[in-house]
């Protein structure tokens, strides 16, 4: 049953002239299965192939053909069951979901309807609105997780009146995260995404890689009156990155309002998004709606799942993001923002903690998120492909920590190891970034910027503020290599203040 | 020889017939409906003594072997055979099957 | 020389063992009986040129020591076994000419074996017939004609009709509800429907994949449990065949019946059984009897319900095996004005009345507001044979029934009344549901001179008592009359 008891807080109302309206938000998200080979046959899973070449005669559907079940495929929904806080059915069964599509070979879908692998859970959100404000956790209740079977691409333009079909991905394993209605903003869903996207990740059980296409989700959309009774939804099939996930949800409820405020009713259909127009529109109406004759595939056993089996799942388990936020809290003395975003992604939290080693928590989290994370985000960059590793940054921290460089130069050079030109020491050697310590150097700078400007230092003694003025005009003589401490020192005595 | 052979309690109706065979994607003239409907209504009355049995706390059996699915290794140790897979095919062309245009 | 196809399997096996005569000669001999007998039409597919070649290569085999359990035996293959390079069809129109890449995995063992190959089989559309009258390429003639052509039952006609007209040493067939038996019983051959799971069915065209499973069809007890030792066999490739050693099942033929408990069913004397079947069946229990089995009466209550839950588990599981034949990736596309169209004009032109039907009910009896009614109410149903069957062990080891309500009947005599059609497997369908094998043995005429077989039904796996209880019935019942030659 549809049951949506809680309430959007009242900042998250929609108020029109007939007054307030909350979203009520369910998400199905499918995440691809990180496996070599499919989860009913023994083909490769990689992304790009040429086409047809990651194909069994069991994935093409081909008479006599038959599916066997991928043990790691299993083994990552249980994991991912434990990752979602589930209950884990040592009883599942896979059903055939029965529709004619031109990407469907079988004629069928094997998919768990029946009984999933992974029953009820619930991961707790937090909300973060357009300016960054961080808002109240919410639970989100977990309905079930079950494995799937991919379909095959249809190319439409290749051929102006034919398609073409390639099967390569037709076949592979994906884990369908349902969710209950429990999301009341477009912010809560795209957090609720984020989160499911770190857990997975963390677990290794998918890459959440969006723009690829290995985590979607389809969104389900209606509105009611802030605690009244429920909306007819639509469901907003495939939507696959966390901006369109929002505009999705914003458009399609404002839409319902329209309608509903124009004397018109919501009809129950499945719709898509088109990410140009930031629109939604029909793909198929309730009177064109599948009868899908779900029933247990009787090409395939029960799956009996020993408890010793999830046990050693369960014992195995990495460290999930909410614990190991806590950790980075308590063990680095973290602020929160810093830990939640740090290990909102499993590689990012791995990346910080190679920087922190042996070094100051807060220098190397700044460093991490600000520096690294900006230049990341600047280039469009995954970590993983960024030509500077954990170990590099942290040599640049050290850099700082020794005085060979200035925090301020650190950046340059940091910019420059981003871009690839090498280490920090190779580009501190290169360009002679090397810090000015030699108090003879320095206070020979020192004196002939005075000298220079001896006016101004007459003023000093009266206007302390002027200080700054001569730490830049120094910093600026030293090329920036002059260390400011020692900088602020000598010209504090000289100026006599 | 034993045959009890009854109207269906809820036969299927012309409307069902064109619905069952749109689902199986199947082509039925509309003369024909009428005729299919009675010939299934013939075999789901013969099948609806089904009802006379108790099946009270009775699991359903879904296959003939009491056994839990085997499971395989992850390996792959298939596909890459383009040309077996689309041997068959009505048309392929550059690796694709070529099927008729499934959008608008 | 003797007329070499009138041999058994086990005799030709000896035969050439001995170095009595070559394999090529034996399949010489055997491509001359099929070329003659095409007023049977038994095989949609010959493979002579292939099949001859199979037999030099077996020869030379031979020749150098290596001989299999098949070596060099020339055999049919139904056509529903998919077989690499050679057109496979499921007597239907709708694969058109495909041609697999791939053999099946019942196939690819006897190819190992040293079997040679004649031809595929006909059989009814996607094995779904009792008559046969359902192919595609026309019905198969039982070679036991009397004034009319008479139907050899089906879905496994193709094989059954070679057999018993000696154009093949035997033959694999499949069974669904009956598909071996019921053809072997209306053609005076022994045919076995093994334990589900024993024989893989990977490469196997499905019709309802939890009751499909292969067997042969064969002219004695002794040349089945060779075939089906070969044919047999855990296969990974298919995650219901059960992995368990195939025993020496050939040993079991001979071997004492002395205190086996044989069970008699009171529920299969239905109302309005032919004198003649009761008869037999009463004959059966005194052979039985005679050769020092317990006979015991036993009780299968639900066996009424077997057919109507078998009309319901089939169909809806056929509905769903029969959605890959859609015309886009292999066989018969008809285009139409845009997709849909194409679908639908290839699936009805493609398949035939009695597939069309299938499909429909199938269709019908899984959709939405029907499912809980119809099919899941017959899987439950299932449970309960299955439970009739488990009670009924308790008491006996082996089961004697009569193999089907009737001897061979006239072509196009009952394709107008489905039901009437669909009681051919009455007798033979529980153990499909049950997952039991089951064997049919030719045990007599009736009173026009047609054959009739009697069933022996065994517990999950026990294939030795079963062939063990066949071997002393066909013993007993000393069956040697064959059809008259009259389609040369």
């Amino acid at each position: 049953m549809f049951i949506a008891p809680r309430v959007a807080d009242e900042k998250d109302w929609i108020v029109t002239d007939t007054g307030p309206w909350e979203i009520i938000i369910g998400l199905e998200v499918h995440a691809q299965v990180a496996s070599k080979s499919k989860l009913f046959s023994g083909s490769a899973t990689g992304y790009g192939s040429a086409p047809n070449t990651q194909v069994s005669l069991v994935d093409a559907g081909m008479p006599g053909m038959l599916p066997v079940v991928n043990e790691f495929c299993i083994e990552q929904a249980v994991k991912t069951g434990y990752g979602l806080n589930a209950k884990i059915n040592l009883f599942s069964r896979f059903d055939r979901k029965n529709y004619f599509y031109v990407d469907l070979p079988q004629g069928y879908q094997i998919s768990q309807f029946e009984h999933p692998i992974v029953g009820e859970g619930e991961i707790e959100i937090l909300p973060i609105d357009g300016d960054g404000n961080v808002g109240e956790p919410v639970t989100v209740g977990i309905e079930r997780l079950h494995l799937e079977q991919d379909a095959g691409k249809s190319v439409h333009d290749l051929s102006p009146d034919e398609t073409y079909v390639d099967l390569n991905r037709c076949g592979v394993a994906l884990m369908e995260i349902v969710s209950k209605p429990d999301m009341r903003t477009p912010e809560e869903a795209s957090a609720y995404v984020e989160k499911l996207r770190g857990i997975v990740r963390a677990l290794g059980t998918c890459d959440g890689d969006m723009e690829k296409g290995n985590l979607r989700a389809d969104v389900n959309v209606s509105v009611r009156r802030p605690g009244g009774e429920l909306g007819t939804r639509c469901e907003i099939k495939n939507v696959n990155s966390m901006r369109f996930i929002r505009q999705a949800i914003n458009f399609e409820a404002r839409r319902h309002i329209d309608i509903i405020e124009a004397g018109g009713e919501i009809d129950q259909e499945t719709r898509l998004f088109d990410s140009v127009k930031g629109e939604t529109r029909t793909m198929r109406s309730k009177e064109d709606a599948h009868d899908y004759r779900y029933f247990p595939d009787p090409d395939l056993l029960p799956i009996k799942l020993e408890q010793s089996f999830v046990d050693k799942i369960k014992a195995n388990l990495p460290e999930m993001p909410d614990v190991r936020k806590a950790r980075f809290m308590s063990d680095y003395g973290l602020p929160e923002y810093d830990a939640r975003i740090l290990t909102s992604d499993k590689t990012k939290a791995d990346f910080y903690e190679v920087v922190a080693k042996g070094r100051d928590p807060k220098i190397a989290s700044n460093w991490t998120m600000v520096e690294f994370f900006g230049a990341l985000n600047k280039s469009g960059l995954e970590l993983e492909d960024s030509l500077v590793s954990a170990d590099a940054l942290g040599c640049l921290i050290d850099r700082i920590l020794d005085d060979t460089i200035s925090g301020k130069i650190a950046k340059g050079v940091f910019e420059k190891m981003f871009a690839g030109e090498g280490t920090a020491d190779e580009i501190i050697e290169r360009d002679g970034l090397k810090q000015v310590t030699d108090m003879g150097t320095i206070e020979a700078m020192v004196d002939k910027v005075i000298a220079d400007n001896a006016g101004q230092a007459e003023k000093a003694k009266e206007n302390p503020k002027l200080l700054g003025f001569f730490v830049g005009q120094v910093m600026k003589a030293s090329q920036g290599k002059a260390n400011p401490q020692a900088v602020n020192k000598i010209l504090r005595e000289k100026l006599g203040l | 020889m034993a045959q009890e052979k009854s109207k269906p309690k809820n036969g299927v109706t012309a409307k069902d017939v064109k619905k069952i065979a749109k689902l199986s994607r199947l082509h039925v003239e509309a003369d024909r409906l009428e005729p299919i409907a009675e010939d299934l209504n013939g075999i789901l009355g013969w099948i609806e003594q089904l009802a006379e049995v108790d099946v009270e706390g009775v699991e359903p059996m879904t296959s003939a072997v009491d056994m839990a699915a085997p499971l395989r290794a992850d390996n792959v140790s298939d596909g890459g055979k383009r040309d077996d897979v689309l041997k068959n095919a009505p048309k392929s062309d550059d690796g694709f099957f070529v099927v008729p245009r499934s959008v608008e | 020389m003797t007329d070499l196809t009138k041999m058994t399997l086990s005799g030709a096996l000896d035969g050439m063992a001995k170095g009595e005569f070559s394999s090529v000669e034996l399949t010489q001999a055997h491509i001359d009986a099929c070329k003659a007998s095409t007023k049977l039409n038994a095989f949609i597919t010959d493979t002579h040129d292939l099949a001859l070649e199979q037999a030099k290569a077996s020869d030379a085999r031979r020749a150098s020591g290596t001989v299999g359990k098949l070596e060099g035996a020339p055999l049919g293959i139904k056509d529903l076994f998919c077989t690499e390079g050679v057109k496979t069809t499921a007597g239907s129109k709708i694969l058109g000419d495909f041609t697999p890449t791939y053999e099946s995995t019942v196939s690819a063992n006897m190819k190992a074996d040293g079997m040679v190959m004649l031809g595929k089989l006909n059989l009814d559309e996607f094995a779904m017939g009792s008559s046969n009258e359902t192919s595609a390429f026309g019905p198969v003639i039982n070679p036991w004609r009397k004034d009319e052509d008479l139907v050899p039952g089906g879905s496994s006609g193709g094989s059954a009709s070679a057999v018993a007209a000696d154009l093949c040493l035997g033959a694999t067939a499949t069974d669904t509800g009956g598909s071996i038996r019921q053809p072997a019983s209306f053609t005076g051959t022994v045919g076995i429907k093994p334990t589900y799971g024993r024989c893989s069915r990977w490469g196997t065209v499905a019709f309802a994949s939890s009751l499909d499973q292969a067997g042969p069809i064969a002219k004695t007890v002794k040349d089945s449990a060779i075939l089906l030792e070969s044919m047999a066999g855990y296969d990974a490739k298919d995650s219901t065949s059960i992995n368990a050693d195939v025993p020496d099942w050939s040993a079991s033929c001979g071997q004492s019946v002395k205190g086996m408990r044989i069970g008699i069913p009171k529920e299969y004397a239905i109302d309005g059984m032919p004198a003649d079947i009761q008869a037999l069946w009463d004959q059966g229990i005194e052979w039985m009897k005679a050769a020092g089995a317990e006979i015991v009466p036993i009780t299968l209550p639900h066996t009424k319900y077997a057919l109507p839950a078998y009309y319901v588990v089939a169909p809806a599981e056929a509905s769903s095996n029969l959605a890959r034949y859609d015309g886009m990736r292999y066989g018969l596309r008809v285009d139409g004005k845009d997709l849909t169209e194409t679908y639908e004009l290839t699936r009805t032109e493609g398949f035939g009345d009695e597939v069309r039907r299938r499909i429909m009910i199938g269709t019908y009896v899984l959709s939405a507001g029907y499912y809980d009614a119809y099919y899941l109410r017959a899987q439950k149903v299932r449970t309960r044979i299955v439970q009739d069957f488990e009670n009924a062990w308790e008491t006996c080891d082996a089961i004697l029934t009569p193999t089907a309500p009737s001897a061979a009947f006239a072509v196009g005599r009952k394709v107008s009344d489905p039901v009437q059609m669909y009681l051919n497997d009455i007798f033979t369908v529980t153990t499909n549901l049950a997952g039991l094998p089951g064997i049919s043995v030719p045990a007599g005429l009736d009173k026009n001179g047609l054959p009739l077989g009697l069933q022996i039904i065994g517990r999950a796996m026990d294939e030795a008592t079963v062939f063990k209880a066949a071997a002393a019935l066909e013993d007993a019942a000393g069956f040697k009359a064959k059809p008259e030659k009259w389609w040369v």
